[in-house]
């Protein structure tokens, strides 16, 4: 049997990355969804970024930018007394990055389905913009959200490049399953190898049945 | 109902069409905002909405100053006591019929407390409806709880952008009369924008023509259908005219109502929903009515009506004129050839008897004014 400490490692790392990308992307979508500015596809192609480059050159940058002699690294180091590079928290930073689109694309086509419209009516009943926000665009953008938190889970599950470059290998800190596969393959222990790639696969697999599923239980609200 | 005062300037330029009206209005029961596709009826009603942030202009409603773009000063939607009922209804998908009127009441502290959930739901039959999904509800059903729903956020002006255009006419006649009957049964002035002249007829008691980005007429309803050189603006509907009744008896042995019109009186079948005393609004087409210069005798026409010529619009490219004939006060149209308007010498000021036979009229033809 493997070690099972970077399969925890992993859950721990895309739970938490979930979680802030919410928080994040979840205005981020909404601008995009709403705005008419002209910086729009600007923001759109910075948002799609992490789609098209190589890990490695993500990884390269974030290596640059958070190492302890840049800027934020300094400030890091200051303040928490670790570097961010090589340390969980590095990784936290680096996944938000990576995983970025897989929660703002979602949210953004889901806040476009709804329209203006319900957000018109809302403000025609009183409801402040917030409370609009919240009692009429989050719940028929609901899934939406359901699809965007999967796929930002299961693709943080995955990430390797980036992790590697900024992360390393260091067991308990950055050793996340990807790595650990890497490192038996690399070692000859395939049966290892087999057992967490074949648990990567199936739980691969139940995530994207699970989000097209539930896309698929009503038409959309857009209709 | 006391009348409410609603001041706009308003000037927008988007690539195919401009707006540019100046109105003054006071406001008691339905308002028709008027014209065909197109005119900017719609963007009108938003930016009284405040939900076109980018018009240049002025909104002030009562003492209220709701926008005033040479002040920078513009309030937003949902701090204007407004109500719009949208031509898509809008219902909120996520919500039952009853979570749609929660949602609006929870949300209407301030206004009008005699307005209730309980006299929503009675007044536009809603009971039935209170749990059904909103994806299952028929499109006159939705419209209806969309109306409940505004009304229930108690708003002081109620704006409604073409409620009836996504329905069949069925499903129109089934709804007109809780549209009608709701501003008044709560108070609340309305402003509803149209294209279709039956139902401004029917609902409205004033009327603002607005084509081609300007206001090209405001009166009243009988008033300004009839005007004639409205034509191109009020459209190429059956033409008619609407004139004011009393109902005075009803003969039960020959089943008709007769009616008073200006000191006059006119048969037609009988109504049996209307009461002696009953104040109605009678449509009259143009084509139903003929002229006499004498009073005809041993005729089956029951109507006739003595009055005078008050103008005469030949159509040029047809066999037909059109002829506006005043009964003590209100107007008949009539559409008769232009060789019978040459052989009897018609003109302005000359005394006629418009004659319509009672056959001609139906139900749909009358209806009860309010009060």
């Amino acid at each position: 049997m493997p070690d099972l400490g970077p399969l925890w490692l992993s859950l721990w790392l895309a739970a938490i990355t979930t979680l802030l990308l919410l928080l994040l992307g979840t205005p981020l979508a909404w601008w995009l969804a709403t705005t008419r500015a002209r910086v729009k596809p600007v923001i759109e192609a910075l948002t799609a970024m992490p789609l098209v480059l190589p890990p490695t050159v993500m990884g390269f940058y974030l290596l640059v930018l958070l190492n302890p002699d840049s800027l934020i690294g300094s400030l890091w180091v200051q303040a928490t007394g670790t570097t961010l590079t090589f340390s969980f928290a590095g990784l936290v930073v680096a996944s938000l990055f990576y995983s970025l689109p897989f929660m703002v694309q979602p949210l953004q086509s889901a806040f476009e389905a709804v329209g203006r419209g319900p957000m018109e009516a809302a403000a025609s009943l009183r409801a402040q913009p917030l409370d609009a926000f919240f009692t009429v665009a989050v719940p028929l953008a609901a899934r939406g959200f359901l699809t965007a938190c999967v796929l930002t889970f299961a693709h943080t599950i995955g990430e390797f490049g980036v992790v590697l470059m900024v992360g390393g290998n260091i067991p308990g800190q950055t050793r996340v399953i990807s790595i650990a596969i890497y490192e038996h393959v690399e070692t000859l222990q395939y049966g290892q190898a087999h057992i967490l790639s074949a648990g990567l696969l199936v739980f691969s697999f139940a995530v994207l049945v699970l989000v097209y599923a539930a896309n698929q239980r009503r038409p959309s609200h857009a209709s | 109902m006391q009348a409410r005062r609603l001041e706009v300037s308003a000037k927008v330029g988007f690539k195919s069409f401009s707006l540019d009206v100046v109105l003054d209005l006071a406001l008691t029961g339905v308002t028709a905002l008027f014209g065909p596709s197109g005119g900017g009826k719609t963007t009108l009603l938003r930016i009284i909405a405040g939900l076109e942030r980018k018009a240049a202009g002025r909104v002030a409603f009562d003492a209220e100053l709701w926008a005033d773009s040479a002040r920078r000063h513009f309030l937003p939607p949902h701090r204007r006591p407004v109500g719009t009922v949208f031509q898509d209804a809008r219902l909120f998908d996520h919500l039952d019929v009853a979570g749609n009127l929660r949602f609006a009441e929870r949300r209407s502290r301030g206004g009008d407390p005699s307005i209730t959930t309980e006299g929503v739901v009675e007044a536009l039959d809603l009971s039935a409806l209170l749990e059904r999904r909103v994806h299952s509800l028929s499109g006159g059903e939705r419209q209806r709880v969309a109306l409940g729903r505004t009304l229930l956020s108690r708003p002081r002006l109620l704006l409604l952008d073409e409620p009836l255009s996504a329905l069949d006419m069925g499903r129109k006649a089934d709804i007109l009369p809780y549209l009608e009957a709701a501003p008044r049964r709560f108070g609340i002035p309305a402003i509803h924008v149209s294209h279709a002249v039956e139902e401004v007829a029917q609902i409205a008691d004033r009327v603002v023509v607005l084509s081609d980005g300007g206001i090209q007429a405001i009166g009243g309803v009988g008033e300004v259908l009839e005007r004639l050189d409205l034509q191109p603006y009020t459209g190429r509907f059956e033409a008619g005219s609407l004139v004011e009744a009393t109902v005075l008896a009803h003969d039960t042995a020959f089943r008709l109502t007769h009616l008073q019109l200006s000191q006059q009186r006119l048969t037609m079948p009988m109504v049996s929903f209307l009461e002696p005393g009953d104040e109605v609004r009678l449509r009259v087409r143009a084509r139903d009515v003929a002229l006499a210069t004498r009073r005809p005798e041993g005729l089956s026409i029951r109507n006739i009506l003595a009055g005078e010529v008050a103008e005469i619009s030949a159509e040029a490219e047809t066999a037909f004129a059109e002829v506006l004939v005043d009964v003590g006060g209100e107007r008949l149209r009539a559409r008769i050839t232009r060789a019978s308007v040459a052989d009897l010498g018609l003109e302005p000021g000359l005394s006629v008897y418009a004659l319509i036979k009672s056959a001609t009229f139906d139900r749909r033809a009358i209806t009860r004014r309010a009060d």
